[in-house]
C-alpha cells in the first residue's frame, strides 16, 4: 500500500503530461505535406465537425451539433452513401480548433469540414483548410475575414457589415438613441469587427460614439468598475458585442449599479443561458440581432421547433437552426458535385443558390459569404421576442 | 466642490469598493497558499482548486435546497476534507522529495482538478441556484452602490480573518502550527504530531478558499470547472506581494492587488488589469524578494 501511495504524485504528474502530449501529437502532424493526401473514402462521406461542446461557449457548439445531426436523420443516404459525423471539441480555443481541423484532414481523412462558431476559432483553423485544399463551411461565423481566406472556405450565414448596419439602424431609428458606448471583447475578432462596423453606421445616421477603453477579455468575471466609468459618460445605449458567457454577467452587474439603458448585442447572446446568468432584472429590456427566432410562424420554421422541441427537451436557438441548415446545405451540395473530390464539393457549396432553409433563402456570393435577412430579438425574462425581420 | 470633483470622489469610491471586495476574495485564498507555504514550504499551485470545489459544494448544497447558513460551513469543510486527502495521498509522500518535484505535482494536482471537474461537471458556466434566506439588495449612497452582496463578501472575510488570527495566535493548535512552521523536527522531539498539524493547515487554507468559492459564486452568479484558475494565481500573487509564509501579509496582498486591478480599469484601460497583477509581481520580486511585509533574511552558510 505504502508503495502504491509513493507512487500516486506520479501518476498525477503522468496525468497531466498526457493531455499536454495529446495537444502536441496533433501539432506534429502539421509537417506532413498536404500533396501527401490519402484518397477519400468511397463507402462513405466522412463529415468533419469542430465546434465548442466544452468551454465558456459550450451551448453553441451542443445546439449546432444537435441541429446537424437533426439534419443528418433527415436527409439519410446522399448519392447513395451514408454520412459519417466526427465531432471534434475545440473548448471554444482558437488553438484546438487549428488542431482539431489539422486532426480531421490528416488523422479522419474528411471529405469536408463543417465549424466553427466563434469567428476567432474558424479563423484560426480555416488556413490550414485551405492549404490542405479541404471545404470548411462554417454555419455561424459572421467575422467578415473568414472566408477571405480563400476559396475553400465558406459560410451560411449573414457576416458582421450587415449584422451590425442592422443593430446601428435599430439603435438610431427604431429606439431613437443618440449616443452609445461600446464595449468591446478584446480577445474576440467577432467583437472586434462588430464594433467598428457598428460604429461607422451610428456615426454616419448622426449619432456620436464613445469607445477605446472599454474593453474586457474573454473570462472576466468582474465588470463592476469598467461599468461605472460606462455610466460617467451618459450613454443612452450601450452596444455590447460580446458572447453570452460575459455578457450575461456584466448585464447582471450593470442593473444592481442601477443602470437601465438598453443593452444591444448581436447573435454572440443568442443561448438560453443568457438568461441564466444574467438573472430577471439584467435580461429586461435589451435587444439582439440574430439568425432565426424561434415564434416565427412560417410553418417549416414551426416543424423544426417542434421536432427539435420533442427531441433535445428544449427550444432551439440560432446555433441549432444554423447547425441544421448548414447540414442541408452539404448534403445538397453533394448531390449536385458530380465526383466526391474535395475541389468539386467545394465548388458544389459555393455555387449554392436560392436554398431555401428555415434561417431563410441561402445564396452563396461571389466571396463565399450567405445573403441573408436577420432578426431583431428582445430579451425577456421568458426568452427571446422576435421584434422585426430586416432584409439585405 | 465642483461637480467635477463630486463625481471624481464617487468615482473613486466605487473603484475602492470594488478593489475591496475583490482583494477580500483574493486576500481569503492567499491565506491558503501562505499558510501551507509556512509549514512545508510548499506553493500550492492546486489551492484554486479548492476554491473551484468549495463553489460547487456550496453550488451543489444550495441546489438541493439548503438554506445559505447550512450550505456555506459545508462548502467550507467540503473542500477541507479535499485538501486533506490531495495533502495525503499526493504531498506526503513525497514530502522528503525535494521542492521541485513537489511543484511539478502540485501542478499536475491542479490540472488534474480542472480537466476532471469539465469531464464530470461539464464546462460551460452554470447559474448559482437562488439562496433561499439570502436576497442580494442596492443601496444607494449618492452615487455610490453597494449591493448585500459585497457587504457579505467584505464582512465574512474579516469575521474569518479575525478568527484565523485568534486560533494561530492564542490556541495551542496555533501554536502547534508556529512551532512546526518555525523548525519541523525540534517540534516533533516536543511531542507535536507534526503529520496532523499540516494537514490541519491544509484543511484550514482549502476551507477559507472554499468559503470564498460560495462567496464569488454569489456575488459573479456563475461557477465553472476552471474558475479557480486566474483567481489562484492573482492569489498566488498576493501572497508573495504581502511576503509568503506571513499572514497579514496575505491580506495585505490581497487587497493591494484587488485595489490597484481596479483602479487600472475604472481611470485607464482595462486590458492592462491582468498585466498590471503579474507587473506587481515582477516588481516586488526584483526590489523586495521577501514582500510588503517580509524580513530580509540572509541566508545561513
Amino acid at each position: 500500500m505504502k508503495k502504491t501511495l509513493r507512487l500516486l504524485p506520479l501518476i498525477t504528474v503522468l496525468a497531466a503530461l498526457t493531455m499536454f502530449s495529446q495537444g502536441c501529437k496533433k501539432e506534429d502532424k502539421t509537417t506532413e505535406a498536404p500533396a501527401a493526401k490519402a484518397a477519400l473514402s468511397a463507402t462513405e462521406i466522412v463529415l468533419g465537425a469542430v465546434f465548442p461542446m466544452t468551454g465558456p461557449i459550450a451551448t453553441y457548439g451542443q445546439e449546432s451539433v444537435n441541429g446537424m445531426k437533426m439534419a443528418l436523420k433527415k436527409v439519410g443516404n446522399v448519392v447513395g452513401l451514408p454520412i459519417r459525423l466526427i465531432v471534434e471539441d475545440n473548448k471554444g480555443e482558437p488553438v484546438e480548433s487549428a488542431n482539431a481541423v489539422k486532426k480531421l484532414i490528416n488523422v479522419d481523412n474528411v471529405h469536408l469540414i463543417v465549424g466553427s462558431v466563434a469567428s476567432s476559432n474558424t479563423l484560426a483553423g480555416a488556413p490550414i483548410a485551405q492549404q490542405a485544399r479541404v471545404p470548411l463551411m462554417t454555419p455561424a461565423s459572421t467575422n467578415e475575414t473568414v472566408t477571405q481566406t480563400g476559396n475553400f472556405i465558406s459560410r451560411t450565414c449573414f457576416t458582421d457589415a450587415f449584422q451590425g448596419v442592422v443593430m446601428a439602424k435599430f439603435a438610431y431609428e427604431s429606439l431613437k438613441k443618440k449616443k452609445a458606448i461600446i464595449i468591446v471583447d478584446n480577445s474576440s475578432d467577432y467583437s472586434k469587427g462588430l464594433a467598428a462596423v457598428f460604429k461607422k453606421k451610428f456615426v454616419e445616421l448622426g449619432g456620436t460614439v464613445i469607445d477605446g477603453t472599454f474593453t474586457y477579455v474573454q473570462k472576466d468575471t468582474d465588470f463592476r468598475s469598467l461599468l461605472r466609468k460606462v455610466k460617467r459618460e451618459g450613454p443612452d445605449v450601450v452596444w455590447l458585442p460580446g458572447y453570452y458567457t460575459e455578457v450575461g454577467l456584466m448585464l447582471n452587474q450593470a442593473r444592481q449599479m442601477g443602470m437601465n439603458l438598453p443593452f444591444l448585442g448581436g447573435d454572440g447572446w443568442d443561448s438560453p443561458k443568457l438568461q441564466e446568468l444574467a438573472g430577471a432584472d439584467g435580461i429586461k429590456g435589451n435587444y439582439i440581432s440574430s439568425h432565426f427566432s424561434p415564434d416565427d410562424e412560417d410553418p417549416m420554421v414551426q416543424g423544426f421547433v417542434k421536432e427539435y422541441v420533442a427531441t433535445y427537451g428544449q427550444k432551439p436557438g440560432a446555433m441549432a437552426a444554423l447547425g441544421y441548415d448548414g447540414v442541408l446545405v452539404v448534403a445538397d451540395a453533394l448531390k449536385r458535385a458530380g465526383t466526391l473530390t474535395h475541389k468539386s464539393i467545394s465548388e458544389a457549396i459555393n455555387s449554392t443558390k436560392d436554398f431555401v432553409g428555415i434561417t431563410g433563402s441561402i445564396t452563396i456570393d461571389e466571396n463565399r459569404n450567405a445573403r441573408k435577412a436577420a432578426v431583431v430579438l428582445e430579451t425577456t425574462a421568458t426568452g427571446m421576442k422576435f421584434k422585426q425581420k430586416v432584409m439585405p | 466642490m465642483s461637480e467635477e470633483t463630486t463625481f471624481f470622489f464617487y468615482d473613486l469610491a466605487t473603484y475602492l469598493l470594488n478593489g475591496i471586495t475583490q482583494g477580500s476574495v483574493y486576500a481569503l485564498v492567499a491565506l491558503g497558499y501562505t499558510m501551507v507555504y509556512g509549514i512545508i514550504k510548499l506553493i500550492n499551485f492546486a489551492h484554486g482548486e479548492f476554491y473551484m470545489i468549495g463553489a460547487f459544494v456550496g453550488f451543489y448544497c444550495i441546489a438541493a435546497g439548503m438554506p445559505l447558513w447550512m450550505a456555506f460551513p459545508c462548502a467550507m469543510i467540503g473542500s477541507g476534507l479535499v485538501a486533506i486527502t490531495v495533502e495525503r495521498i499526493v504531498y506526503r509522500p513525497i514530502r522528503y522529495a525535494g521542492r521541485i518535484p513537489a511543484l511539478i505535482t502540485a501542478l499536475g494536482t491542479s490540472l488534474l482538478f480542472q480537466y476532471a471537474g469539465q469531464n464530470i461537471i461539464g464546462a460551460d458556466p452554470k447559474a448559482f441556484p437562488k439562496v433561499t434566506d439570502f436576497e442580494n439588495q442596492t443601496y444607494k449612497f449618492g452615487e455610490l452602490y453597494i449591493s448585500t452582496n459585497q457587504i457579505v463578501i467584505i464582512s465574512t472575510t474579516f469575521i474569518l480573518m479575525v478568527f484565523l488570527y485568534w486560533l494561530v495566535n492564542h490556541t495551542r493548535t496555533g501554536k502547534a502550527m508556529r512551532a512546526t512552521s518555525f523548525d519541523k523536527n525540534a517540534a516533533e522531539l516536543m511531542g507535536i504530531d507534526t503529520n496532523k498539524i499540516i494537514s490541519f493547515t491544509f484543511f484550514l487554507g482549502a476551507s477559507l478558499a472554499g468559503a470564498a468559492g460560495v462567496l464569488v459564486g454569489m456575488y459573479y452568479n456563475s461557477v465553472e470547472p476552471m474558475m479557480g484558475l486566474i483567481p489562484g494565481l492573482k492569489a498566488f500573487v498576493a501572497a508573495v506581494l504581502g511576503g509568503i509564509g506571513i499572514i497579514p501579509g496575505a491580506v495585505l496582498g490581497g487587497l493591494v492587488l484587488g485595489i490597484a486591478e481596479n483602479l487600472v480599469v475604472g481611470f485607464w484601460v482595462s486590458t492592462y488589469r491582468d498585466a498590471i497583477a503579474f507587473g506587481i509581481l515582477i516588481l516586488i520580486l526584483l526590489f523586495k524578494p521577501s514582500g510588503l511585509l517580509g524580513k530580509n533574511t540572509k541566508e545561513k552558510v
